[in-house]
């Protein structure tokens, strides 16, 4: 009202002040978003097409690291392969398990307080804490967990050490991290409408019927945001299978040092571990570019498929 | 409230209590029990391996290595060895300086950036926070190698922390994002009636909006702080060739192979790392769950 009553040059005035204080308040971020993301998502697909070893000028050499890393590069379809093993595998148990505890949770009536803490303590230990610790729980010859297993006469695997065994051990460390998606769903939990449980009750529905037509229905927003932030997650996974490798190969390293990864037999070599012995060990600068623009175009594309079916996940932006 | 339930329904006379009223009293004392054995099963998995790890810390070496469950004598001792090891004061330094920093630099730019993203109409709005949760969604390995180049070739900071520290006072994405969700949640009036009492947007920023979003900022803070703790990728990127700037997570990993037959010193070791997230984690319990609950619903 009082906006029309002004004369234009003050209106012009006002805007600009308005304009000037919107960029104060973003300056740090404007500042930031194209120096610390912009610059370095371009440099990387500049230098996806060089020949570069951070040590001479780069060269160009054209698509030759795409063809190299797509097509020749050793140890490609195990970092794959694993990535992909975890993204399923874990992800699908994290959700169902992170969900089954907030069930629990919301079903306790007697000390709810503490078994919500003892639920939730572990997501907040560093991982690399985390991950020596269950080598050591895990370790065959020395490790409790094996300890007890034998004294309760059950066959206990080599956990960490043996390939087969060593990803589904990086599972059970993760689902022991649970915490944060109980949190979620506890609080998604809750905010079910009561009436709804006692409608279904007079209907005639029991306990699954309950679970079926009124919880599951509200919840799928929330899983549906577990599964696709956990997709990004795990493609980015990396602390724990690094030093879970790396402290049951048993061999003295310390950080910075050359190792082959992926130990037990490539079990635990994940593609952004790939990404950082490329770049930080071998120094071929090009391929590590390539590499990482493609966990880049697959983190992307799931995310966008999985999102297209439920376009309710942006609508908090509003 | 709901504890008493069980006392309560436990109350009538028994002569009175008829037969059908009987059968669900005692079906719902089955279930009752069923799911806090459930539970407690359930929670043995979270607690044991604090249990075993805090246990094997305090074992002498040869029982450490044995697989044995409790210890025959307590040496307590074993954390004071941990504190005398050569470098783990300075990773404790380097933790310290990377974590407080980093979540101070984080709060100083988010909270503007958040403000303005939260209520100012400006056009370009949307794509700029479509931007930012993008960010959010990129993995961190696509971006570090050119960037570890400018740091290393051009700023030669490379075998510090300050690669790490520095960004974050130009805006973390993730710490924007969770801010301007809890500050939508402050009613628009408040500014309004700052805005007719003539108050600038600064001093309404400050004395208005930081205050009511407290707890916002807390959970943006606490969150931050232990990324940065937690932190392992950074550090190995950044400061892994200069033993002087190693953290506790680059540090933890390389004492196994230092200590390489001593479980119980690095079991010690790794709950002296926890120690830290576990203290504030009880004095801010609340600030925590908000932060998560608030991510994980409106993210």
């Amino acid at each position: 009202m009082a906006s029309t009553a002004l004369a234009p040059p003050a209106l012009r005035r006002k805007r600009r002040r308005e304009r000037l204080r919107t960029l104060g308040f973003l300056s740090p971020w404007l500042v930031g978003f194209p120096v610390f993301f912009g610059y370095p998502l371009i440099a990387t697909v500049y230098f996806s097409f060089m020949h570069y070893n951070q040590i001479e000028a780069p060269e160009f050499v054209g698509l030759r690291n795409w063809t190299y890393v797509l097509t020749q590069m050793p140890l490609l379809g195990p970092a794959l392969w694993n990535t992909l093993w975890l993204v399923v595998v874990m992800v699908a148990l994290r959700v169902v398990f992170g969900l089954g505890i907030g069930l629990l949770v919301t079903k306790i009536k007697t000390g709810a307080g503490l078994f919500r803490t003892a639920f939730y303590l572990p997501y907040l230990a560093p991982p690399v804490a985390a991950t020596v610790a269950f080598v050591f729980l895990l370790n065959p010859g020395t490790g409790p967990v094996n300890g007890l297993l034998g004294a309760l006469g059950i066959p206990a695997p080599a956990w960490f050490n043996d390939p087969a065994w060593a990803k589904p051990s990086l599972v059970v460390l993760s689902l022991w991290g649970i915490g944060d998606l109980m949190v979620i769903f506890v609080a998604a939990l809750l905010d079910v409408p009561r009436e709804q449980y006692e409608a279904a009750e007079l209907d005639g529905a029991g306990s699954w019927g309950k679970f079926r037509y009124v919880t599951w229905p509200s919840l799928t927003p929330i899983v549906l945001f577990a599964v696709v932030t956990g997709v990004v997650q795990t493609m980015q996974y990396y602390t724990q299978a690094l030093v879970a490798g790396k402290l049951a190969s048993g061999v003295s390293i310390g950080p910075g040092t050359v190792i082959q990864p992926g130990y037990p037999d490539h079990a635990t070599l994940t593609v952004p571990q790939l990404v950082y012995s490329l770049g930080f060990q071998n120094f071929n600068t090009g391929a590590a570019c390539v590499l990482s623009l493609v966990l880049f175009v697959l983190a992307m594309a799931v995310t966008t498929l999985l999102l297209r079916k439920r376009a309710g996940l942006l609508r908090a932006e509003d | 409230m709901v504890t008493t339930a069980l006392t309560t329904r436990r109350a009538p006379a028994r002569g009175t209590t008829t037969g059908p009223a009987r059968r669900a009293h005692r079906t719902r004392l089955l279930h009752w029990i069923a799911v806090h054995a459930v539970a407690l099963a359930a929670a043995l998995f979270f607690v044991l391996p604090f249990v075993f790890v805090w246990l094997t810390s305090v074992m002498s070496d040869a029982q450490a290595m044995s697989g044995a469950l409790w210890p025959h004598e307590w040496h307590w001792s074993n954390y004071l060895t941990v504190f005398e090891t050569p470098g783990f004061l300075d990773w404790w330094k380097n933790s310290l300086l990377y974590a407080g920093l980093g979540t101070l630099f984080t709060v100083c730019s988010a909270v503007p950036v958040a403000h303005a993203l939260a209520t100012f109409r400006f056009r370009g709005r949307r794509t700029a926070l479509l931007l930012v949760i993008s960010t959010m969604m990129l993995p961190p390995q696509v971006i570090v190698i050119p960037m570890y180049l400018v740091w290393a070739q051009q700023l030669h900071l490379a075998g510090s922390l300050w690669p790490l520290i520095l960004p974050m006072a130009f805006g973390d994405a993730y710490s924007i994002f969770l801010l301007r969700q809890f500050l939508l949640t402050i009613p628009r009036e408040y500014l309004e009636a700052a805005k007719v009492d003539g108050c600038g947007e600064l001093r309404t920023l400050l004395k208005i909006i930081v205050p009511m979003a407290r707890p916002g900022i807390a959970a943006v803070a606490l969150f931050q702080f232990f990324f940065c703790w937690n932190d392992y990728f950074g550090p190995q990127i950044y400061a892994a060739q200069n033993p002087a700037s190693w953290t506790l997570s680059l540090g933890l990993e390389s004492f196994k192979s230092a200590h390489s037959v001593n479980w119980n010193l690095t079991m010690a070791a790794t709950l002296l790392v926890m120690a830290p997230v576990m203290v504030v984690f009880f004095f801010a319990q609340k600030a925590f769950v908000e932060g998560v609950t608030l991510t994980g619903v409106k993210g």
